[in-house]
């Protein structure tokens, strides 16, 4: 351990408890050991044997299988967290990482949220009240706004022109949205997005924005204590299939410099803007016909894809967030963050490829993932593991870095080759299909690469059924 | 690095004052392993560093929440006839309705199905626990105070056969 690590032990968190499951609880105890902090892990009564329970100091059963019992119980939580004599809780990823009524209840507790306030949290959660703080940062948005009424929307259309994006101000991370071509298509859709964000979201407001035909997925992962905001440089997570994200990289490919500092810089000015306090992500939407960027959201957590970044900037993101929680000054500046190589992530889910990818869940009888030099596995799963139908269907990320592009795309096509998961149908075909494409090999697509590779004759190898499995 | 035979102590102490069942110390020239009421069966601290099941399949053996509280562990060779109260959810677990009252049931006494035995306090929220089976209150597993976990056995009961 070095004296650094010793320094972020050093504080009033001595123990923490876990409130999440999988790869992320695994990754965050790792972290805790390495620290010096105790891990009591939460787990509901279908993870009571999986690899995190045992890694950890302690496990704890908060309730049934199903999340709504467990996982989102925030006064369980609580009241194990003071049980166990936890200082803190750590919320990961999905879940209730982003619920400011959870970081709320901590707050009122006395139980340290590792994460920022409650009151971020409904700010960045809020996607109106987000536009606004990035318009009054000075943060470019997409042209468009909020809408209470049909009418009101078809207007607004017309200013900015179709197609245009429907979005449920409570939603996030794809969720929530419809795309209207036409104003028929924005009347049919209206009622329709605004009833489903109030069943999904609790809250019916929508508001339309301008759709970018060709666009990047870009984002900045930040760092901040409250008064010092850093950024940790970008990802590219254009890969993606119904806005949920396939395959990550840092830095982001073929993005003009001049843009990549202003992307740097609008997330730095976003997050000062809001007082910032932990580990965040802002993320944009690249218009490529128009070189410009728009403001997307922010996550207030620690993010799924947060590996490749750690793989090119060297840093441990969970004990920064920890170190911040701790109450501690950011340890960095600007200038101590370097940049080196280029790290991609692939996301290895146990889904079904020939019905439209829907999780398939069940017991993985043998998993095998490669050692190599530059080569990082992040996963829960052993042989024997069960990928729950409970929950995500996420078996591992698989990541590959190297000094260019090149080298960490070779690194990961010829290591999910020796990847062994069997007892479940997956999709590491269809990453390696996707590595080996001649536009993911050069790199800077738009969103839609993905769709229109499966939609291609060269996806239909592995779309079809697959032998000797389930 | 050397121990004294007071550093041991002290560990051992600071191993009780915890909520932890376990201490492995690995440090230049020595291994230590210090275990709570020595009840797990584990590989000696010399072996490698397989990590012990920190949850059991079986709820019985979840280790109690709260530390030195040897008449709270559960009985490991326990009585098959004998049926389990669980608990229905985690939480801080009181025997009585109020500090210093009498158990909602004693030791001996009769349960019916709906009997409340106990309360469990999720964030001030009290909520009753009742028997859920019929008999005779065998044994309590659990102490005031105590951290419980989801379907952790709280009280055996012998059953009543009807007649």
């Amino acid at each position: 351990m070095s004296n650094a690590e010793h320094m972020i032990g050093d504080g009033p968190i001595r123990r923490v408890l876990v409130a999440n499951r999988g790869e992320i609880a695994v990754r965050i105890i790792r972290t805790l050991k390495k620290l010096g902090i105790e891990s009591v892990l939460a787990v509901s009564a279908a993870d009571r044997n999986t690899l995190g329970a045992r890694l950890a100091d302690r496990a704890v059963c908060i309730g049934p299988a199903r999340a709504t019992d467990s996982y989102l119980q925030i006064g369980t939580l609580i009241e194990a967290a003071r049980g166990v004599g936890a200082q803190a809780i750590h919320p990961g990823y999905g879940f209730l990482s982003e619920r400011a009524a959870f970081a709320a209840a901590c707050e009122a507790n006395d139980v340290i949220f590792i994460g920022p306030t409650s009151a971020q949290i409904e700010r960045v959660g809020d996607k109106l009240e987000a536009r606004r703080c990035a318009e009054e940062a000075g943060v470019p948005i997409a042209p468009g706004g909020p809408v209470d009424s049909l009418s009101a929307a078809l207007t607004l259309a017309e200013t900015i022109g179709y197609p245009v994006l429907i979005k449920a101000v409570g939603g996030g991370g794809g969720r929530g949205l419809k795309r209207a071509n036409t104003p028929e298509e924005l009347s049919a859709l209206f009622d329709m997005a605004s009833s489903e964000a109030l069943a999904a979201f609790g809250d019916g407001r929508v508001f339309v924005e301008c759709f970018v035909t060709q666009g990047r997925h870009v984002e900045v992962q930040i760092l901040g204590d409250g008064e010092n905001i850093i950024h940790l440089g970008d990802r590219d997570c254009s890969v993606q299939r119904r806005y949920q994200k396939l395959i990550e990289e840092a830095p982001a490919p073929s993005l003009d410099e001049k843009m990549r500092r202003d992307l740097h810089a609008a997330a730095v000015r976003f997050s000062k803007h809001i007082g910032y306090r932990s580990l965040g992500t802002v993320e944009f939407l690249v218009d490529m016909a128009r070189q410009r960027f728009y403001f997307l959201e922010m996550n207030a957590r620690i993010q799924v894809e947060h590996p490749v970044t750690e793989q090119i900037t060297g840093l441990d993101l969970v004990a920064e967030q920890i170190a911040v929680a701790q109450g501690k000054r950011l340890r960095l500046t600007q200038a101590d963050v370097r940049l080196t190589g280029h790290a991609i992530e692939c996301r290895i889910n146990a889904e079904d490829p020939v019905h439209d990818f829907r999780p398939a869940p069940g017991r993985i009888t043998d998993a095998h993932f490669p050692v190599r030099d530059g080569l990082r596995v992040d996963t829960h799963i052993e042989s024997g593991a069960m990928i729950s139908p409970y929950y995500d269907s996420m078996i591992a990320k698989v990541i590959a870095t190297g000094q260019t592009r090149e080298e960490a795309r070779h690194l990961l096509l010829s290591s999910l080759a020796d990847v062994r998961v069997d007892g479940v149908l997956n999709n590491i075909a269809l990453h390696r299909a996707v590595l080996a494409t001649p536009e993911f090999t050069a790199g800077g697509f738009d969103t839609g690469f993905l769709g229109r590779f499966l939609a291609s004759p060269d996806a239909a190898a592995f779309i079809q059924p697959v032998q000797g499995k389930r | 690095m050397s121990f004294s035979h007071d550093d041991v102590q002290r560990l051992i102490k600071l191993l009780d004052s915890s909520h932890f069942d376990e201490l492995h110390l690995e440090a230049e020239g020595i291994k230590l392993t210090l275990r709570r009421n020595g009840v797990s069966s584990a590989a000696p601290a010399t072996a490698s560093p397989a990590p012990v099941p920190a949850v059991s399949t079986s709820p019985a053996a979840a280790p109690p929440a709260h530390a030195a509280a040897p008449a709270a562990t559960a009985t490991p060779a326990s009585d098959p006839t004998l049926i389990e109260i669980r608990a229905p959810m985690l939480g801080t677990f009181y025997g009585a309705p109020k500090p210093g009252a009498d158990p909602f049931i004693a030791i001996g006494a009769r349960v019916s199905t709906d009997s409340a035995v106990g309360i469990i306090e999720v964030m001030k929220l009290m909520n009753s626990i009742s028997a859920g089976v019929e008999g005779v209150l065998v044994e309590v597993l659990v102490r005031d105070g105590d951290l419980v976990e989801f379907e952790q056995v709280l009280m055996r009961v012998r059953p009543v056969l009807a007649s």
